[in-house]
C-alpha cells in the first residue's frame, strides 16, 4: 500500500485523531470526580488553616482530615453584594474568586464568600477570602477575624506560580503565621488594611514583615487584602 | 538485543549529560527530591510507551506527517499522567505544575522516536525508552538530592540537617537559598557533566 498518498495520510491522521480523542474523553470522565474532590478538598484545608484549625506547632498537620475538620467548625457560608447584604441562593463555597477579583477591578455584580467558624474554645471567627494577581501569577488566600472585627485571628495564603524561595513564601508558615493577633486599624483606631512593611512592622500592630527580595508579591499580596477588606469592613465586627 | 541498550543511555549517551537534552525541566523541577522522582517516573513512562506505540505503528504511519503522529501519540501519554496526578497525587501535580504538560516537548522522546523507535522493532524500542527515561531521572534525582539537602535541610520531605545546628535555634548552620534558584541547578548540572567526564575519558572532547 501506498503509504505516502494524500488519501491514506488524511484518513490515517484522522483516525489516529479521533481515537486519541475518544481515549483522553474516556480518562477525562472518568477522574474528574477525584480530581474535583482533591481541589475542593484543598479549598477546605485553606480554609481551616486560615483559622489556624488543623495546625500543630504553627504547621499544617500531616495527618489531619481537613474534610471532617470543615464539615465540624464551619457552621455558616454565606456571600454578601457591595454594600454587604447578604445574597440569597449563593453557594459561597462555589463561588470562583478569580471571577470576583475581576468583578472588583472592574466592577461587577459581588458575590464575596464569608464563612463563620466555631472553634474549640467556643469563639467564632469570620474568615474571608482574596484572590488577586502577584508578580508572575495568580496569588489568593484566606484571612480569619476575631469576634472584635479588629484582630486577625489567622491567615494562609496560596499562590500559583511565585518564584520558589522568595515570593513562593507566601505560602510558608513563617509568612501567614505573622498575621495572627494583628490589627485591622491604624494607630488613630481608623479601619485599616494589614499592611506588609518592607524593612520590618517592627511592632506596629497594623503590620508584618514583607519578604526581602520579593516586593512586587508583598506589594501585591498587600494590595488585594486591601481591595477584599474594602467590602468586607461592612461586615466585620457585626 | 546487547547490552549497550540498556547501558548506553544511562551513561555513555546519557540524555542530559553527554546529548544535552531536557536541561530546561531538569532545572525547573529538582527544588525538591519528591518533584524529581515523581518527574522521572513520569518521563520513563512517556518515553516508554511512546517509542513502543511509534515502533508498532513505525510501518503504517506516512513518512509527510510523521512528526504529527508522533506528537500526538505523545502528547496524549502526557495528558494520561497530568490527570491520572491530578486524581491521585494531587500534591504533586501542583508541585510540578506546568512541567508535567511540557513533558510533551522534551527533546529527550522524540529524539529517541526519530533515532530509535521508526526503526527497530517494538521491545527494543521499548527498552531504549525506558532507559533513555531512566538516564534523564537518575540525572534529575542526583540534582535534586543536593538540592534539596542544601537548600531545605531534608530530604523526601523529612528533616536531615538536625534543626539544632540552624542559626534560628542557637546554631550555626543557614539553608543555602541560591540552592532553591534554578541558577543553582544549572552549576550543579555542570558539576555532573564535568565529574561524567572525568570518569569516562572517551567521552573528552580534544
Amino acid at each position: 500500500m501506498n503509504t505516502n498518498s494524500n488519501t491514506y495520510t488524511i484518513i490515517y491522521t484522522t483516525v489516529l485523531v479521533v481515537v486519541v480523542a475518544a481515549i483522553l474523553a474516556i480518562v477525562a470522565t472518568a477522574l474528574k470526580p477525584r480530581q474535583t474532590a482533591n481541589i475542593e478538598l484543598e479549598q477546605m484545608k485553606s480554609i481551616m488553616l486560615s483559622a489556624n484549625v488543623g495546625e500543630s506547632g504553627g504547621q499544617p498537620d500531616k495527618k489531619a482530615d481537613f474534610k471532617k475538620l470543615y464539615d465540624q467548625h464551619i457552621t455558616e457560608a454565606y456571600a454578601i453584594d457591595a454594600k454587604g447584604n447578604k445574597v440569597a441562593g449563593v453557594d459561597a463555597f462555589k463561588v470562583d474568586l478569580k471571577s470576583q477579583y475581576e468583578a472588583i477591578k472592574n466592577g461587577g455584580n459581588l458575590t464575596l464568600p464569608v464563612y463563620k467558624c466555631k472553634l474549640d474554645d467556643g469563639k467564632t471567627v469570620t474568615i474571608l477570602p482574596c484572590y488577586g494577581a502577584g508578580l508572575w501569577g495568580a496569588i489568593w488566600g484566606y484571612l480569619s477575624v476575631e469576634p472584635d472585627g479588629q484582630t486577625i485571628h489567622g491567615a494562609y495564603f496560596s499562590h500559583a506560580s511565585e518564584t520558589p524561595g522568595l515570593g513562593g513564601e507566601i505560602a510558608e508558615p513563617w509568612f501567614y503565621n505573622q498575621f495572627d493577633g494583628s490589627k485591622l486599624q491604624d494607630a488613630a483606631g481608623a479601619f485599616s488594611s494589614v499592611k506588609i512593611v518592607k524593612g520590618g512592622a517592627n511592632g506596629n500592630p497594623n503590620g508584618v514583615d514583607a519578604i526581602s527580595g520579593a516586593t512586587i508579591t508583598s506589594r501585591s499580596l498587600e494590595n488585594t487584602i486591601a481591595a477584599w477588606m474594602d467590602y468586607y469592613k461592612l461586615i466585620l465586627g457585626e | 538485543m546487547d547490552k549497550e541498550t540498556y547501558l548506553k543511555p544511562l551513561f555513555k549517551g546519557n540524555p542530559i549529560t553527554v546529548l544535552v537534552l531536557g536541561i530546561c525541566s531538569s532545572l525547573a523541577v529538582t527544588v525538591q527530591l519528591k518533584g524529581a522522582l515523581v518527574m522521572a517516573l513520569s518521563v520513563t513512562l512517556v518515553t516508554a510507551f511512546s517509542s513502543l506505540f511509534i515502533s508498532l505503528l513505525r510501518n503504517t504511519i506516512p513518512n509527510r506527517v510523521r512528526i504529527i503522529v508522533q506528537l500526538v501519540v505523545v502528547a496524549m501519554f502526557v495528558i494520561l499522567i497530568d490527570q491520572a496526578l491530578k486524581a491521585f497525587s494531587y500534591d504533586t501535580s501542583k508541585m510540578l505544575s506546568v512541567y508535567i504538560g511540557l513533558i510533551i516537548t522534551n527533546c529527550i522522546i522524540m529524539g529517541r522516536i526519530e533515532a530509535f523507535a521508526l526503526g527497530n522493532k517494538p521491545w527494543p524500542s521499548f527498552v531504549d525508552g525506558a532507559f533513555n527515561g531512566l538516564g534523564y531521572g537518575m540525572i534529575l534525582i542526583i540534582v535534586a538530592f543536593f538540592r534539596e539537602l542544601f537548600g531545605s535541610g531534608t530530604l523526601l520531605g523529612f528533616q536531615i540537617i538536625p534543626e539544632s545546628w540552624y542559626i534560628a535555634n542557637g546554631g550555626w548552620y543557614a539553608n543555602n537559598g541560591l540552592m532553591i534558584l534554578p541558577p543553582m541547578a544549572l552549576i550543579l548540572l555542570g558539576c555532573v557533566v564535568w565529574v561524567h567526564r572525568s570518569i569516562d575519558k572517551e567521552l573528552q572532547e580534544q
